[in-house]
């Protein structure tokens, strides 16, 4: 069957930063109401609004979604709130994607927010909780820990050097420079400082790692019928996927993220990709710790196995590379509110496909991009390609 | 342009108030396996998309989503979880194949209610930080003023409401799943322990465990699969306001927006001629009364005396909780939606053994999330139709 088409037409995000003053529902508002803006559109004009936000846990506040739902314009409208852990910020898109594709609504406003900086001291205390009750939680294991130990696999996997991987980190706090709402942009960084870090829990060291933030993006979804007549340059919403593996995380090879390749085949296979690395101008994929832009960028097919490092020392990646990738800055350089930066992903793709990035914008016209977000325990890839 | 969605397989769990025994995914498994069977289906060659509905304070887990996967068979497979009532879950794997992504869709959902030790305590966190938690207001004492408000503003008594548990009660007698069937009089609803004025004991549904799942399918899938399709016609789901001040205390507008979309895409004009019963979420006695007006089924302040002459009985025009409904089968949290929805599927299958109805072509199901949320979701079901 011939699916109905759907478009971003508008796009608004907050600054990102450490400790925001605005509540989660500030947050949600405040993108919500650029995003409107973006289009002329009111909310009295929305059908429906989706919502992502990731662990309860760090605001503290059970049913987050019935929470957050007023600020973010979910007040006598459909509402539901969808959840994949740190794959959220990609899924709520799709999300609203089914809610326009399947006929039940024509405008749907997409809205993503955390605000990890509630959780005192410090959200890895939240982290503690997503362990399995009985096997690990008992051990005390800490996120860095356990991506560590991913990160080890795939430098022991492929021969890679930390350095290898630290370039990436390099790559995107300079690109953040460049983003009006970025927390870490940085244009002077250098390498060194990044292996001058200190070890938190090796090979991770301070700078390979995203900070904690505050901040909300939220999007506006239409039917290509009020697409083509609301806006002149609307960004199909060309595929979408995505995946979920095992729980049980200690059994399986931490080399190779087979969730997010199987989460990318669906969306490519939606999208009528057959060879990514020629139809895919620009990637998004998630970057929280260094190794895993690298570590997805071959879960998404655009390299081989083991290659992304050597891609990215070539330069191949940075903005003005054969294959910009994260020239929004990414996690590393704009922050990583866990679903708001997911979501950030898909507003970069929007504004570069659009041609309105600004400083950020990638030459050369790019026609489609990709953008990709992970999660739960290591263990979630959700994958769209749009395009204009 | 969207196509028909039928559910092909149910598969449920007994309710029990303890379930000591059992994990919960244990009991996520008995009742897949159960679905699965049901529908003919084997999930790891011919599910396409799973949904499970949880929130991550009542599993005492954070991200939840990722302890889903492999009892369910939805390993490296897309998954996704919604944190709203079970029939958000149902809508979300309609639009799923609606939208023409998965052709076969599995949605899941649970209550292991007896681990939770400090159910009031949780509650309490899903009110407004600020402003509503300092009050430290139990749920229940939540619920008995809008029950006070409601029975004000509609002219409803306790009398009625008590009505409502007696007949639920006595219904669950019929339900071997049930886990609170009684032979009971309004006069023992009223006499009993007053908990929060104007509810007492029986007028508060006793929280259960257990675990339901649906299988959901295309059209024609649905037609090869199953001899008895059960024809999902319309589904419809809203948020009022999510404060408590800001809210209409009283009326129920989530369901009345929820019903109304559910009848506009159904094409239901009269919901009392033209719907055969209901499973309508009765978490508290005066809801059920509330809900069924809210539903378009009478008038405001009316269901009281519809109930006590009947009309909502076994035998009555508009069967309501022929299962017994939340207070007879117990309530299973955010997963009393899809306890609703097996109900009306078996009806409308002519399986519901000693609690069948006759002659019964078209049913509602519609839940609600109960305190402090104003969310609540409905679905119209038919043995009838399926074809576009």
């Amino acid at each position: 069957m011939s699916m109905r088409k759907v478009a971003v037409v508008g796009a608004g995000m907050t600054k990102f930063v450490r400790r925001a003053q605005e509540t989660g529902k500030e947050l949600s508002y405040e993108a919500s109401k650029m995003a409107l803006d973006y289009c002329d559109l009111s909310l009295d004009q929305i059908d429906c609004v989706v919502h992502g936000t990731a662990p309860d846990s760090f605001d503290g506040v059970h049913m987050k979604g019935e929470y957050l739902a007023d600020g973010s314009g979910g007040w006598r409208k459909p509402y539901t709130r969808c959840y994949v852990g740190g794959g959220t910020g990609v899924f709520a898109p799709i999300h609203g994607w089914y809610h326009v594709a399947s006929g039940l609504f024509d405008l749907c406003l997409v809205v993503c927010e955390e605000k990890m900086s509630s959780c005192q001291p410090h959200p890895q205390g939240a982290f503690l909780t997503i362990f399995d009750h009985t096997t690990e939680r008992p051990l005390g294991p800490n996120l860095l820990w356990i991506f560590a130990m991913e990160m080890n696999r795939y430098m022991h996997t492929y021969g890679l050097k930390k350095e290898d991987i630290a370039r990436v980190s390099v790559k995107n706090k300079r690109n953040a420079a460049d983003h009006p709402c970025s927390l870490l942009g940085d244009a002077d960084i250098t390498l060194e400082d990044v292996m001058n870090s200190p070890v938190l829990a090796w090979p991770v060291q301070r700078l390979d790692v995203s900070p904690v933030t505050d901040g909300a993006v939220a999007l506006v979804l239409a039917a290509e019928h009020v697409a083509r007549r609301i806006s002149d340059n609307p960004v199909w919403i060309e595929g979408v996927g995505w995946n979920l593996d095992t729980s049980y995380w200690t059994n399986r090879d931490l080399c190779y993220p087979r969730y997010v390749e199987n989460a990318a085949r669906m969306a490519y296979d939606m999208a009528g990709i057959t060879e990514p690395r020629k139809q895919i101008h620009i990637a998004e994929p998630y970057d929280p710790f260094d190794y895993k832009e690298l570590h997805h960028l071959e879960g998404l097919l655009l390299f081989d196995r083991g290659k992304a490092p050597e891609a990215t020392a070539l330069g191949i990646t940075q903005r003005d590379g054969d294959l910009p990738v994260c020239p929004s800055g990414g996690l590393l350089g704009v922050g990583n509110p866990i679903a708001a930066a997911g979501l950030m992903k898909v507003a970069e793709l929007f504004w570069q496909l659009r041609g309105e990035a600004g400083a950020r914008q990638v030459p050369g016209q790019p026609k489609r991009g990709v953008a990709q977000a992970w999660g739960d325990l290591m263990q979630v890839g959700t994958v769209i390609v749009m395009g204009v | 342009m969207s196509r028909d969605v039928a559910i092909v397989g149910i598969g449920y769990t007994s309710f029990r108030p303890l379930s000591a025994e059992v994990s919960y995914k244990e009991i996520m498994y008995e009742a897949a396996v159960k679905a699965y069977h049901d529908a003919g289906v084997n999930p790891r060659r011919d599910v396409d998309s799973f949904v499970t509905v949880a929130e991550d304070f009542i599993e005492g887990t954070s991200i939840f989503d990722e302890y889903v996967p492999d009892q369910v068979g939805g390993l490296l497979k897309p998954n996704v979880t919604i944190p709203g009532e079970a029939i958000h879950g149902l809508a979300t794997a309609y639009m799923q194949i609606a939208s023409g992504i998965a052709d076969v869709v599995a949605v899941e959902a649970h209550s292991k209610a007896s681990n939770v030790l400090t159910m009031p305590h949780v509650t309490a966190y899903a009110m407004d930080p600020v402003l509503n938690r300092p009050l430290a207001a139990n749920p229940v004492f939540i619920a008995g003023m809008e029950m006070t408000r409601y029975l004000w503003a509609s002219g409803a008594t306790r009398e009625q409401c008590a009505e409502v548990v007696a007949k639920n009660k006595r219904n669950a007698l019929y339900n071997p799943a049930a886990a609170y069937g009684e032979n009971i009089e309004a006069e023992d609803v009223l006499n009993a322990e007053m908990i929060a004025y104007p509810l007492t004991q029986n007028d508060i549904s006793a929280h259960t465990d257990g675990a339901i799942v649906a299988v959901l399918a295309a059209e024609d899938v649905a037609r090869r699969l199953s001899e008895r399709p059960i024809w999902i016609r319309g589904v419809g789901w809203c948020n009022d306001a999510s404060s408590l001040e800001t809210r209409a205390w009283g009326r129920a507008i989530y369901a009345e927006e929820a019903g109304k979309m559910a009848y506009r895409m159904a094409g239901i004009r009269n919901p009392m001629q033209e719907i055969d019963f209901a499973e309508i979420d009765d978490c508290y006695s005066y809801k059920e009364l509330q809900h069924l007006e809210a539903l378009g089924f009478c008038l405001f302040g009316e269901a009281g005396f519809l109930t006590q002459e009947g009309v909502t009985d076994v035998g009555g025009i508009l069967p309501v909780n022929v299962s017994g409904g939340n207070l007879g089968c117990g309530h299973l949290l955010d997963a009393s939606g899809l306890r609703a929805v097996a109900s009306v599927v078996m009806q409308l299958r002519g399986e519901a053994g000693p609690r069948q109805l006759p002659e019964v072509e078209t049913g509602l199901a519609f839940g609600w999330r109960g305190v402090p949320t104003t969310s609540g979701a409905a679905v119209v079901l038919s043995n009838e139709g399926g074809e576009s």
